[in-house]
């Protein structure tokens, strides 16, 4: 049995997996059912000025069929006074000590504002502090949330406002909706932060209905833009908690968050950097009970591993994540298909030849069934047959060894560059 | 095609028994059907539908909600869509072929080819739409599947087209020789108003050799499609067989399509002769009137049973009793002509037969009777031989003459599709060979009688 549990700047908890700051954690009720169901912390709805919601509020985008692989919200942050939330929090704590309670807040962006509010929250017993600076929908309109989340300055000096005053560590939650997430990722660390965690909803409008031509989802008939979660994020979220991760100036911890769904993507995004996953979508999807999944599949997989303790996966694979001028420009794979197992779809073979570069023919062995044959030599090793294929272990990417030395781009140039400034030496 | 399910026969509503037993997919089922086709390149099971529907590309469009577009390109190759979608057999054919078989479970086609086509019978889509006249006239003999296909598909190309169709009804054994409750009539219905409303005029209760002469046909018509099937049981050539309460299987059948469900072998002892689809037809038929207790005999085993599986399934469900290597040989009635009782004799199979089947022989000593108040014959189809002498087209015991390539027969003007062409060892007599057949005669005639420049249209 492996140890899942964790520290984040601080802040404990039993095991990675947080509920994020949404729906989910609206009500003491709610987080209590949570923690009864195995989470091992939650972000409480965020807290500021009680707001009023619109109806309706979520849209989900599916894929051939499949339900909720993107899931798109307007409603904004917590609609209940805020000595309610309060009263549900302390008494939440006192019912879960050993699970951590983290209180989202967000108010309009004044130093006396971000004074009054760390010192009423933390007065009530929680774990720890995030500062919504993502939210991109509503808030926002009104100078908060994600528009002084894509203002370095603002974010800095709102960090260093709750800094001033706050007790528990500080996280500084940011928004994606920004060209690169580490320059705002770094101000909150020049503010002060703790943490930092990502990533917030991403801008969005979830679709058009194509007969009454409304936007979806819509309020009597007018829309406005949402944000974008769920699974269809993931990589979306993953490169940003890796950008930050291997940035030299973010040296604080990040918490992981954008279309965690089970253990598996925990790992992968522990893997890239993040201590600990914050997750909504999922447990919108099917309840808080995913919960034990996530824990038992995270526990065998580090049994397996033979790792013991959560905390050891974070940022293994950080090193791996470069620029693309550090890639190997001599290493070859080629596709390799098993006509044993293929089932002669030939999906791979048009993807190639309409798609990528012509190089899988559809031929006949000596008894005259179809196969399929890889030119190996005009492969480019690009995975796509790989990635269309419908079937386990029908077509394999193999490394193929063309005796060339490692140089990646930058090497190159470097080698270019050294050889033309010889050349200039020499005119001289 | 999908397992049939019997839901248990009713004694006393029997009509209930005669309604559809598949229901077909729902929305959902169809579109998570429809989602996990994998789009197959090149797909095989294009390659094995006789009609070449495009079925990656209607199941394609059954994901995306193109509907419409989905039945269009399933009448298109195939004009008799609808039908096929409950009579093939999707399991030798399209969904045989899926490379599914091969990783989990092949995808439901014919399912699949239902939900689409039954949108457009639900939604009265009209697909298609006759082409610029040529003024050409092509006269059909026979409005089944493969003298529809062949009207649809010359009424696109700009012919006149004539139907003579000797029932009331056009559709042949769609609309009067598939059980009802694997096709209901209004599915045939539908396909014959679709041939109709691009103009082919449908001459009901004509029939061509008496209402009409071939001469008239030949003088008035640029040319003439022969797509007359086969017609009734042959005789068996055994005592009795003139009997009240001996029916022919196909008659049978008909009466159970058209008109109500009539009562008369409510509890009654039912024997078949014959193991074919249409002698399991027969047996289904009659154990959804009520009989009490339905007997097949056949004279070989289960093993040269012609009927497909899901048959001979569907009938045991329907408690249907096999009873193999038995041969009538004599149908005994009392003193009103009445059937009463089945001698037979036992049999045994000896050496393979011309047609690679043993052939058996009659066990000596072995003959019994069995209790019979009807019995019906289902031991093949009769050819129509006297019209086609009629027609003077050349002939090899009733089976029609043709080209292989063109299906032009003897008589150049005249071209033949269907059973009328369908001899021993060519394989199975199946609707949707009888409509790929009609677009082949329909396109060697336009490549015989159109100008080229339009002839690749």
């Amino acid at each position: 049995m492996a140890d899942l549990s964790l520290n984040l700047a601080g802040i404990k908890s039993p095991n990675p997996f947080w509920l994020a700051s949404a729906p989910p954690t609206n009500s003491g009720y709610q987080v209590q059912r949570a923690f009864e169901a195995g989470w091992g912390g939650a972000v409480w709805k965020t807290l500021g000025e009680p707001i009023l919601n619109v109806t309706s509020r979520f849209a989900a985008v599916g894929f051939n069929g499949q339900k909720v692989a993107g899931f798109n919200n307007i409603e904004l942050i917590t609609d209940r006074p805020l000595e309610v939330n309060l009263r549900e929090i302390y008494e939440t704590k006192k019912r879960f000590p050993n699970h951590a309670i983290i209180a989202s807040l967000m108010v309009e962006p004044t130093q006396e504002k971000w004074h009054e509010i760390v010192k009423r929250v933390e007065e009530v017993g929680v774990d720890g502090l995030e500062l919504n600076f993502g939210c991109p929908h509503g808030m926002a309109e009104r100078g908060m949330g994600a528009a002084s989340g894509q203002v370095p300055e603002l974010v800095e000096k709102q960090t260093m406002w709750a800094k001033e005053v706050a007790e528990t560590p500080v996280i500084v939650k940011l928004t994606p909706n920004i060209t690169d997430i580490t320059f705002t990722a770094q101000a909150a660390v020049n503010g002060g932060a703790d943490a930092v965690s990502m990533i917030n909803t991403i801008n969005s409008l979830a679709g058009v209905d194509i007969d009454t031509w409304d936007t979806i989802p819509n309020v009597a008939g007018k829309g406005a833009h949402g944000g974008y979660c769920g699974p269809a994020v993931k990589p979306i979220a993953l490169n940003m908690v890796a950008e930050c991760a291997r940035h030299p100036k973010i040296n604080v911890p990040i918490s992981g968050m954008g279309g965690v769904s089970s253990w598996r993507e925990a790992v992968e995004f522990m893997l890239m950097g993040a201590t600990g996953v914050q997750v909504c979508t999922a447990a919108m999807h099917h309840g808080f009970s995913i919960v034990e999944d996530m824990k038992d599949g995270l526990n065998n997989y580090l049994d397996e591993k033979g790792i013991d303790s959560v905390m050891d996966l974070v940022g293994k694979s950080v090193e791996k994540y470069s620029d693309w001028g550090n890639l190997d420009l001599n290493h070859q794979i080629v596709a390799k298909i098993n006509n044993d197992v293929c089932i002669n779809c030939n999906k791979c073979h048009i993807a190639c030849e309409d798609t990528s570069h012509q190089c899988i023919d559809m031929l006949k062995d000596e008894n005259g069934n179809d196969i399929l044959r890889v030119r190996e030599e005009d492969c480019v090793g690009c995975n796509l047959c790989s990635i269309v294929c419908p079937v386990d272990g029908a077509i394999d990417m193999m490394d193929y060894a063309n005796g060339k030395p490692p140089m990646t781009w930058n090497e190159r140039q470097a080698a270019i560059g050294a050889a033309s400034s010889c050349e200039v030496d020499l005119i001289k | 095609m999908t397992q049939l399910k019997s839901k248990g026969i009713s004694l006393e509503n029997l009509k209930s028994n005669f309604e559809e037993v598949h229901q077909g997919l729902n929305n959902q089922e169809a579109m998570e059907e429809a989602n996990r086709c994998l789009y197959c390149y090149d797909a095989p099971c294009i390659k094995a539908c006789p009609t070449s529907i495009d079925i990656p590309k209607f199941i394609k469009k059954i994901a995306s909600g193109n509907l419409k577009g989905s039945a269009t390109t399933i009448m298109s190759s195939n004009p008799v869509g609808a039908t096929c979608a409950r009579v093939c057999p999707t399991e030798e054919l399209c969904e045989g072929a899926c490379v599914l078989n091969h990783s989990t479970q092949p995808i439901l086609i014919g399912d699949l080819q239902r939900f689409a086509t039954d949108w457009a019978i639900k939604n009265e889509q009209l697909l298609f739409k006759p082409g610029e006249k040529n003024g050409m006239k092509v006269a059909v003999v026979g409005g089944g599947p493969a003298g529809l296909s062949a009207a649809r598909e010359l009424a696109r190309f700009g012919y006149e087209v004539t139907i003579f169709e000797a029932e009331a009804e056009a559709g042949g054994l769609d609309t009067y020789g598939i059980v009802s409750f694997r096709l209901p009539q209004d599915i045939s219905r539908w396909e014959v108003d679709q041939v109709r409303q691009m103009d082919v005029e449908i001459r009901t209760n004509t029939r061509v050799g008496t209402d009409v002469t071939f001469q008239e046909l030949s003088d008035q018509y640029d040319s003439i499609v022969l797509t007359i099937g086969m017609g009734n049981v042959p005789m068996l050539g055994i005592e009795g067989e003139d009997l009240n309460g001996v029916h022919d299987a196909i008659e049978f059948v008909k009466s159970t399509k058209s008109g109500p469900v009539t009562e008369e072998l409510l509890g009654k002892n039912v024997v078949v002769i014959g193991a074919g689809n249409t002698a399991i037809d027969a047996a289904t038929c009659a154990a959804r009137k009520g009989a009490a207790d339905v007997k097949i005999v056949y004279r070989r085993t289960v093993k040269e049973m012609t009927a497909y599986d899901f048959e001979y399934d569907f009938a045991k469900q329907d408690n249907v009793e096999f009873n193999w290597l038995t041969q009538p040989i004599e149908i005994i009635g009392d003193e009103t002509n009445q059937v009463t009782h089945l001698k037979c004799v036992k049999m045994a199979l000896g050496e393979p037969d011309a047609d690679g089947r043993r052939r058996p022989a009659p066990v000596e000593g072995s003959e019994f009777v069995m209790e019979a108040d009807a019995v019906i014959k289902a031991i093949g189809q009769t050819r129509y031989s006297d019209l086609i002498e009629n027609f003077g087209l050349d002939h090899e015991d009733g089976v029609v003459k043709v080209n292989p390539e063109s299906l032009q027969t003897s008589n150049p003007k005249v071209f033949a599709a269907g059973d009328v062409i369908f001899a021993k060892g060519q394989g199975e007599a199946m609707v949707v060979t009888a409509a790929q057949q009609g677009k082949e005669v329909a396109m060697a005639i336009h490549k015989q009688l159109a100008p080229a420049p339009t002839a690749a249209m």
